[in-house]
């Protein structure tokens, strides 16, 4: 939050800012501190709460529509008042605690994954100025905090008492630590050529424009559409979303480390998944979509965070895009894509990465040169990859009826 | 500031107390990862940003994953979570290594000498740091790295039973 403008900085763009400072201006000087922190906390939790709660009616309308049915419609015009109809219902639900479980974990499992969860927001730069906290090592600190909710699922599993429970939360922990690999290796080609772990610094490698026309996004390099791809997949892995929601397959697992769970606690553990889904896919923005940067220079006038939320949402509507059209992967399947196919790629792309850095200096022609051989480096290895692994394996056979 | 440092060593030193005096191992685990996570807090107050996120990265996303996994894959049932010791001669060849390794850690904390500066602390990039780890201290990186596997490799030999292969389980 630099109150020193820089060029194209509107009243609009420091809106929230002015307003933040006109509100803490009421409080005498020491307080102020805490109360601007507060306030940051405040407008966080109430904009990410309202972004979960027409999410989660957004998914329901979208995956309806998809499947050729209205969706929820009855509460409210257009199904709007559905989140609040399903909130009430979640709280005046009665909270059962198995007789057998471990009483003090089973409270606490909920409640760290959504600390945990909530944590990550609060280093993403959602603009020009609104930067809740502007660490040296943020992504650093967004991906400690997000490997952190791993030890809740385990919580919740064991504390449980049940072994179905116990045996799913195992399977979302294979299925998390797998998929933490890939993440983090497609992250390091961005770190790497940008030469900062922090988010802040991130964006500002972004900024600018190639011919005043492309931007010079990481999305935008051969490396960095490819390390995109493998962080989305594995953004997807991470926040348990279809393809890759078997930790729960609320159809066949009967809800998975959930089974115990019922009420309020039931709905943080959708909340944090929620939540873990906009933070991941706010990482992905910051890191690979050039932040809050506008596409075009002529289109500077609308407020950067306006234009992260439209990257934001862009994204979050693939997420429910994606689960709504591609079926369920089985573990084996899950387990063996990230390990014998992304993790490997995500290394591919290091060397692409530093290979796109190396060459960077290099004169007029050969740039088509370092084209050609950094999207050789890209597609050669996939493609490679997926014939290796696709040899031999059919479409299963049915014997029976 | 001081009363902030007083609780992080209470919340670290407190969790570690509790995890040894539990008879449930995975409470002790989970306890241990929130000493894990005071340590971390414990440099975040110090200004070591870096070292700690990488606490909370490895400790207490990883190590602690490590160790339930082992817990678990070695465990045959829940009963079998809360051991007692099974003879006078073990419980006693446990307290002394339990000695042994303290007096090794107490040695080595005490032999090596603590330069105490009066100046400010001195502004430590991320860069640097990565310096640091990549040049002098590459062989270090590595052997904590070798080491990591090693004991992940253990647990997977130590639960690892000669079951037959399914075939249906080919993919």
């Amino acid at each position: 939050m630099i109150p020193g403008a820089p060029t194209g900085d509107t009243l609009l763009e420091r809106a929230p800012v002015l307003l933040r400072d006109w509100l803490v201006g009421f409080l005498p000087g020491p307080a102020r501190w805490a109360a601007g922190s507060l306030l940051m906390i405040v407008a966080i939790l109430a904009v990410f709460g309202t972004l979960f709660a027409f999410l989660t009616l957004a998914e329901r309308k979208i995956l309806a529509r998809v499947q050729n049915r209205p969706g929820p419609n009855r509460t409210g015009w257009f199904g709007l008042l559905q989140p609040f109809a399903d909130g009430v219902k979640m709280l005046t639900k009665e909270d059962i605690v198995p007789r057998a479980a471990d009483p003090v974990l089973h409270f606490l499992a909920p409640v760290a994954l959504i600390a945990f969860s909530l944590l990550t927001f609060a280093v993403i730069p959602y603009g020009r100025h609104l930067v809740p906290v502007d660490l040296d090592s943020s992504i650093l600190y967004f991906f400690a905090a997000g490997t952190a909710t791993e030890l809740a699922v385990f919580m919740a599993g064991w504390a449980s008492h049940n072994k179905f429970a116990l045996l799913a939360a195992m399977r979302a922990l294979a299925q998390l630590i797998s998929y933490e690999l890939p993440l983090l290796l497609s992250v390091v080609p961005v770190v790497l050529a940008t030469g900062t772990l922090s988010a802040t610094g991130v964006v500002a490698a972004q900024s600018g424009w190639k011919w005043d026309l492309v931007p010079r996004w990481v999305v935008f390099t051969p490396w960095g559409a490819a390390g995109f791809v493998i962080f989305m997949i594995s953004a997807l892995a991470e926040s348990n979303r279809s393809p890759f929601d078997l930790p729960e397959a609320e159809s066949e697992l009967i809800a998975g480390h959930l089974t115990e769970y019922s009420g309020f606690k039931y709905a943080l553990f959708f909340m944090a998944e929620y939540f873990g889904m906009c933070a991941l896919s706010g990482m992905a923005v910051t890191l690979f979509l050039g932040g809050w940067h506008a596409p075009l220079p002529l289109l500077e006038f609308i407020p950067s965070y306006v234009w992260f939320a439209v990257k934001l949402l862009a994204l979050l509507l693939g997420f429910i895009w994606i689960r709504a059209t591609l079926p369920r992967l089985r573990i084996d399947q899950l387990t063996r894509l990230a390990w014998k196919f992304l993790v490997p790629l995500a290394l591919v792309n290091l060397a692409t990465a530093a290979f796109w850095s190396l060459s960077a200096p290099w004169p007029g022609p050969l740039q088509l040169l370092r084209w050609a051989v950094a999207l050789g480096l890209v597609a050669g290895p996939f493609l490679l990859l997926s014939r290796g692994l696709t040899a031999g394996l059919r479409p299963r056979v049915y014997r029976y009826a | 500031m001081n009363a902030v440092l007083i609780l992080i060593a209470l919340v670290t030193v407190g969790a570690a107390i509790l995890a040894m005096s539990r008879r449930n191992l995975l409470h002790s685990v989970l306890l241990f990862a929130g000493s894990w996570a005071g340590v971390g807090a414990f440099f975040l107050w110090a200004g070591a940003e870096f070292a700690a996120f990488a606490q909370v990265l490895v400790y207490v996303g990883a190590i602690s994953m490590v160790v339930l996994f082992a817990v678990l894959l070695t465990r045959r049932s829940r009963e079998d979570l809360a051991p007692g010791p099974v003879s006078r001669s073990r419980a006693i060849s446990a307290v002394l290594a339990g000695i042994a390794v303290a007096a090794v850690l107490l040695a080595a904390v005490a032999g090596t000498p603590l330069a105490v500066s009066a100046g400010p602390a001195p502004a430590v990039s991320v860069r640097q740091i990565g310096g640091e780890l990549m040049g002098p201290h590459a062989a270090a990186l590595l052997v904590v790295g070798v080491l990591l596997t090693v004991a992940l490799l253990g647990a997977v030999v130590l639960a690892a039973g000669d079951r037959p292969e399914n075939p249906e389980d080919a993919p």
